[in-house]
Order: C-alpha cells, then sequence, then structure tokens
C-alpha cells in the first residue's frame, strides 16, 4: 500500500486546519470499505488519511426530527437496515442497503460514504433521491443544506467544497399511503457494481411518481411524473408505458465493461416497469 | 506521523505495539501478533477470509488499517478455544465435516458465531444470509449450514444447563 499521514481529528478545529494544510491531497476515512481497495491499486494521490471517526459530533445515529429522520454521517448500513423506522418508512432504501457488499462490508460502511463517492451507480442514491433526501454539510464558514440530486454534479465529484464534510442525511417520512421499491441488475449477485438499478416510489393522492436511476447517467438521476398517468390503475397501457418511456429517456447510459449502452437502455425500461409493479402491490397490501 | 503507537485487546490479551500506519489490520495481526490463523484471500473485502470480530461484530480486517482498532477489542478464531477445549462452533465444524481445505473455516466459524450470538435461534436463511461474504469453494456451504445448526442446538442446550437453578 503507498504511504500516507494518518489523522484522527478529536475536534472539527482539527479537521479544518488539516484540510487546509493538504489542500485536496487527503482523504476522509469512515467506513473505509471504498478507500482501502484504492489506496491498495494506487488510485488516489492522497498524502494523508483523515480518520473521522475521532469526531464525537458525526456519531449522531439514527436521530428523530420533525417529521422524519436523520442519518449521521457516520451510521452504519448494518445498524440502519436493522432501523424498524427505517424499515417502515423507507423500504426501497433498506433493500438498497442489503445489497452493499456482506454483513462484514455493512458493518463497516457508512450511508453518507457511500453517496460522497459521488459514483453514478452508488446502490443507495436512487433510493435516497426518490425519499426528497438532503445532505447537511458542514465546513470552516459554517453550515448548508443541500438536496441530494444537487449534491451530485459528475462521476466521482460532489458539491463538496475541499473544507467540507457531510454532517448527516435528512430523509423526510413520505405522504401516505404509498408504496415503494428497489431493483438491481447486476451481472453476478453479490458484491458487483450495478449495471442498472432503480427506486420507485408511488403516491397516488398525489398522482406522482418517482423513479431514481442508478448507473445510466453521468450521476444517479431522478425523474418524476406527476401526471397520475402512472397512478392510477384506470390508466391505458398505452398510455403507462409511453409515460414510462418519456422517463426512461431522461437516461444517458454508456457502454462500458458491464455492459452496452443498448443493453442498459433496455433494461431500465424493464426495470422500471417492474419497480413500478412492485411499488403498487405493496400499496395495495399496505391498504387492505 | 508514519507510525503509531496503538493498544488492542486481542482474544483479551491486551497488545500495545508501535505500527506503521499503512498497515492493515489483517497484516497486523498475522504479521505483528503471529496470529495467522487469520487468512487473506482477496485482500479486497469479498471472500471473508480475514474475517474477525471487532467489539463483537464481523468485519473485514483486510479492510481496515492498525490505526483503526486502536482502543478497540478483537476476537480472532485463535480465541475461540477455552481452556484447551474447542468452541461448539469448532466442534461441530469437525463432527459434520464442514471443513474442508479449510482456508474459509476461520472466517466462517467467527460470521457464524457473531451470527448466533445475535440470533440464537437463527433460522437457515438467517445463518446463509450471516454467511454470504464468507466464500468457500470446497463444501457447497451445506454442511457449514448443517454444522452451525448442530452447534446452535447444542448451545442452546448448554444456556439451558447453566441457567437450571
Ligand atoms: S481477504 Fe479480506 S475479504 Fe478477502
Ligand atoms: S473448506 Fe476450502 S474454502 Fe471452504
Amino acid at each position: 500500500m503507498s504511504t500516507f499521514q494518518y489523522y484522527r481529528p478529536q475536534r472539527f478545529e482539527e479537521l479544518w486546519q488539516l484540510m487546509v494544510e493538504y489542500n485536496n491531497a487527503f482523504s476522509l476515512l469512515a467506513g473505509g470499505t471504498d478507500l482501502l481497495v484504492r489506496l491498495r491499486k494506487g488510485r488516489t494521490n492522497s498524502r494523508a488519511l483523515i480518520d473521522i471517526k475521532g469526531l464525537q459530533e458525526l456519531h449522531g445515529g439514527i436521530q428523530e426530527i420533525n417529521g422524519g429522520l436523520r442519518v449521521g454521517a457516520l451510521a452504519l448500513m448494518g445498524d440502519l437496515v436493522d432501523d424498524a423506522r427505517m424499515q417502515q418508512h423507507f423500504p426501497a432504501l433498506v433493500e438498497a442497503m442489503k445489497w452493499v457488499g456482506s454483513t462484514q462490508i455493512r458493518n463497516r460502511a457508512t450511508l453518507t460514504g457511500n453517496i460522497c463517492n459521488a459514483s453514478p451507480a452508488a446502490d443507495t442514491a436512487p433510493a435516497l433521491l426518490v425519499y426528497g433526501a438532503r445532505v447537511n454539510i458542514l465546513g470552516s464558514l459554517g453550515e448548508r443544506t443541500l438536496s441530494l440530486e444537487d449534491f451530485f454534479l459528475a462521476p466521482g465529484r460532489s458539491a463538496l467544497n475541499p473544507h467540507e464534510i457531510v454532517q448527516s442525511i435528512d430523509l423526510s417520512y413520505p405522504e401516505t399511503p404509498n408504496g415503494s421499491s428497489f431493483l438491481r441488475l447486476t451481472r453476478r449477485r453479490g458484491f458487483d457494481l450495478a449495471t442498472v438499478s432503480v427506486a420507485c416510489l408511488l403516491i397516488p393522492e398525489a398522482g406522482r411518481i418517482r423513479f431514481g436511476l442508478g448507473a445510466v447517467a453521468p450521476t444517479p438521476l431522478l425523474v418524476i411524473d406527476g401526471s397520475g398517468v402512472l397512478t392510477q390503475t384506470e390508466s391505458a397501457q398505452v398510455a403507462k408505458e409511453s409515460a414510462l418511456a418519456k422517463l426512461a429517456e431522461r437516461a444517458t447510459p454508456i457502454s462500458d465493461v458491464r455492459a452496452s449502452k443498448e443493453y442498459r437502455q433496455a433494461m431500465l425500461f424493464a426495470l422500471m416497469s417492474k419497480a413500478q409493479h412492485i411499488a403498487s402491490e405493496r400499496l395495495n397490501q399496505s391498504r387492505s | 506521523m508514519i507510525e503509531k503507537t496503538i493498544t488492542v485487546t486481542v482474544n483479551g490479551e491486551v497488545h500495545t505495539r508501535t505500527v506503521k500506519v499503512h498497515r492493515t489490520l489483517l497484516e497486523f495481526i498475522r504479521e505483528d501478533l503471529y496470529l495467522t490463523g487469520t487468512k487473506e484471500g482477496c485482500n479486497e473485502g469479498e471472500c471473508g477470509g480475514c474475517t474477525i470480530l471487532f467489539d463483537g461484530k464481523p468485519l473485514n480486517s483486510c479492510m481496515m488499517l492498525a490505526m483503526e482498532a486502536d482502543g478497540h477489542d478483537i476476537l480472532t478464531v485463535e480465541g475461540l478455544e477455552k481452556d484447551g477445549k474447542l468452541h461448539p462452533l469448532q466442534e461441530a465444524f469437525i463432527e459434520v465435516g464442514a471443513v474442508q481445505c479449510g482456508f474459509c473455516t476461520p472466517g466462517m466459524l467467527l460470521s457464524a458465531k457473531a451470527c448466533l450470538d445475535e440470533f440464537p435461534d437463527a433460522s437457515e436463511d438467517r445463518i446463509r444470509k450471516e454467511i454470504e461474504g464468507n466464500i468457500c469453494r470446497c463444501t457447497g456451504y451445506n454442511r457449514i449450514v448443517q454444522a452451525i445448526q448442530v452447534a446452535a442446538e447444542k448451545m442452546r442446550q448448554d444456556t439451558l444447563i447453566v441457567n437450571k437453578p
């Protein structure tokens, strides 16, 4: 492994100082499940690792806030999947997290870390997008909050300034009744990166359906249809299909080692219809 | 600060060592403490050969720095045996024939222990889920799952006996 300095600040003051000192040539270490692989393969130019687990303020876990949940930066995926409130209100996100690695990985990986890498294929991003997640950012100059949509800028690039960190992620309970689902296509079951992933949230009373799409655009993508066509059971099949196709067209997949552009496009449509189907079945179950 | 002194409890024993900061926890366990029961397979978090219990939870030690273990409690396969007596899981693995080449066994045992510590009545599905991060190229998993079930039964009976007035 390449050599680097290791720091474990206890106070934010120290953190900001280190960030200035290393001016971009540092990596923040939380779970490290991604970072360690990159370090080993020499895929980072970091001269310092700043371990943020010494900062007590980031250990907030899962807190109830007005009308939702606040997930602290260091909250582990393993704890989030077991949380009853998460399971009840954000089932698609729980499903997405269950796809991440293994028990061992989820016991170490943080939800915040998963989005901070700003990978277009981040497993949790589509579900976080449909639930309208907001990212609370802390920096030496103060705090700000961004919607997750605005947080992703480009592959591997988030809206974080060099001297800022994510403090927590806020999730508001979606309007009820609702149904949600998550689907993910990979070459093999297990730890592979997603070829295409889709989260769906259906809110019939608002006539709204939200899809989060992963690995089909430079950033995870949120597409919304508020026309009601996709939420009414009596809509004609053709109308539904064309509304869905229109949403899928927003994606701009590329070809890579995992799949071709055409395959991704075709699978995206199939996955979206299936995700919608599952979400509406769940909705009906919750009603009966 | 290329080296740092850390204090780690491993299998009940406290170790204070000065370690290079880029050393992984796996390297520290195998090469500094000479506890070679913990295996290196993939070195990238996929195979589970390097599984240890970290404050009671299964983690991949190849995915962590030794630095991150400072102040924490670790159990490796060497710590399963008590006073010369094998852990019920170890006994069951032998009895059922869940060990072939044995490379996955240390990690498997620790994932199994974590599973049964949390879910003493774990169903077969639960067991399979909890060992999904441990790859075995030999057994086809069935014997391993059986062995864990046998151990679970044994451990339940042992607690019954202990808890008798
Ligand atoms: S060696 Fe750590 S998971 Fe394979
Ligand atoms: S016994 Fe050989 S890998 Fe499991």
